[in-house]
């Protein structure tokens, strides 16, 4: 058993989603940076898809109420468990009663904590993720939450001391591919999309990607019928300035799509802070 | 047909209309392609999500190729959406219509509708077949919170507001018809293609 002793700026339980519904209008959801969610799972020998927790700039703090493995990845975190400072990226045992506390990441934006067992809160459709747009799941974590642990029984051995961590650059250069609608848009506009730095706004959540910069040129007025929308599009609202769909973004949309994020892309913008800049290519 | 990429693990693929978009979407329903996560109609395209093990280039060369039933939905009986016509907004879109307020009910109530598409919400069915003569826009500024089971139009589409959420589209009225429910298995009466008529009922 897991209590939460604060949750810092957001912390939600997350695991691979709910892919299969997005007909129904139900978002995939799911850790918003799945490679560093799943290596946190296999750390602690966990099947990839085991629920666990996402830090938003760190800053929570936990009682283990029994003794467990974890493992934290994602954005590097300063971690202590009981006052003694850990690495991340590396499976550490917590004793029963300890606290672990989580510092504020010195790059990037969610770290993952997963747990040996995993975190077994109620399913909601096959999931237990928290989906911020659409209110399925548990509610984002609060003081005082309780979240169980799962058996470990049948799982993996823990056999790796240390992940590679990869490295969150500065100003990180994220692969889009074209369209299905830069046809709806200049040859300036992709132009200016791959050639000029863009900025993280701050109303930036696990929705998408607000992105301040030179607005996108439209080539054509008129409305796009409404349509089917995948993670790592780079939605354009009238504004012009594009929306990196994260986790939680809507099914489908009226917008045109000018890009899409290749999918190992999607991590690293999944790590963009509020005010950082970033780089398109193509 | 046209299928443009959407991202390395998806396609868009352009049907030019809705039915043939719904009749693509029961092709890949009754026969799952292997590696298809995902399929999403929208009102001329189907979006086909695919997981990484899916080879796009032949999933592009299979789409257009597919047999397609006749009609989507067969002769399945449209589900019957009971509603008291008591919505906020009835005088408003009778002024903006110019019809009374029993005509503007009795157009809702009786017209054929069908599910184009769903998104906003989940559950949240985007209902195409609205009489023209009611076709009006959202409110210029959207409410904080309309309540589950409101029955609404705006543009060309009618809806129900599955679960209580903010929202802009003008209510008529409301239904007792639970629309979504994540303890069902679907959790939404509504999937693209499902016919649906609006029952006037009296005020409970």
């Amino acid at each position: 058993m897991i209590e939460v002793v604060r949750p810092g700026p957001l912390a939600t339980v997350q695991d691979l989603g709910r892919p299969g519904r997005a007909h129904l209008g139900v978002p995939r959801s799911g850790a918003a940076d799945e490679r560093a969610f799943r290596l946190a799972n296999r750390l602690v020998g966990n099947p990839e898809d085991a629920a666990g927790v996402e830090l938003t700039f760190g800053g929570a703090a936990l009682r283990f109420h029994g003794r467990a493995w974890i493992a934290v990845t994602g954005a590097p975190v300063p971690l202590r468990i009981d006052g003694r400072a850990y690495g991340t990226h590396a499976p550490c045992h917590v004793a029963a009663g300890a606290e672990v506390d989580f510092g504020t990441p010195s790059s990037g934006l969610r770290s993952y904590l997963a747990v040996r067992g995993g975190v077994v809160v109620d399913a909601v459709l096959g999931s237990r993720s928290t989906d911020l747009l659409s209110g399925l799941g548990p509610a984002p974590l609060s003081p005082g939450v309780r979240l169980p642990i799962g058996s470990s029984e049948g799982l993996a051995d823990i056999s790796v001391d240390l992940a590679p961590a990869p490295a969150i650059p500065e100003t990180p250069i994220l692969r889009i591919l074209p369209g299905p609608r830069d046809d709806w848009f200049t040859d300036d506009a992709m132009a200016t999309l791959t050639s000029t730095p863009y900025e993280v706004s701050p109303d930036s959540n696990r929705v998408g990607v607000r992105l301040d910069g030179p607005p996108l040129v439209r080539a054509r007025d008129g409305e796009l019928g409404s349509e089917g929308m995948v993670t790592g599009s780079l939605q354009v609202p009238p504004s012009g300035l594009p929306i990196i769909f994260l986790a939680d973004h809507p099914t489908t949309g009226g917008y045109p799509v000018v890009a899409v994020l290749a999918s190992a892309s999607v991590a690293e913008a999944a790590q963009l802070r509020p005010g950082q800049r970033l780089r398109f290519r193509s | 047909m046209r299928v443009l990429r959407a991202g390395d693990a998806a396609l868009l693929v352009e049907t030019g209309d809705l039915a043939t978009a719904h009749r693509l979407n029961a092709a890949l329903r009754d026969t799952p392609l292997p590696g298809v996560v995902d399929v999403v109609p929208g009102e001329q395209t189907v979006l086909v999500v695919a997981d990484a093990s899916a080879d796009l280039d032949r999933l592009a060369a299979r789409l257009p190729r597919l047999p397609l039933p006749g009609d989507a939905e067969g002769d399945a009986d449209p589900v019957e959406i009971p509603v008291v016509y008591d919505g906020a907004d009835l005088d408003e879109v009778a002024d903006l219509t110019g019809l009374s307020r029993d005509e503007l009910v009795r157009r809702h109530s009786a017209a054929s509708y069908t599910v184009a598409y769903l998104g906003f919400s989940p559950g949240f069915g985007y209902l195409s077949g609205l009489d023209p003569a009611l076709h009006v826009a959202r409110r210029e500024s959207p409410r904080t919170a309309v309540p589950a089971g409101s029955v609404a139009i705006a543009g060309p589409y009618a809806a129900v507001y599955p679960s209580r959420s903010p929202g802009g589209w003008r209510l008529l009225g409301h239904s007792g018809l639970r629309l979504w429910d994540v303890s069902r298995d679907p959790p939404s009466l509504l999937r693209p293609g499902t016919r649906v008529r609006f029952v006037a009922k009296e005020r409970p």
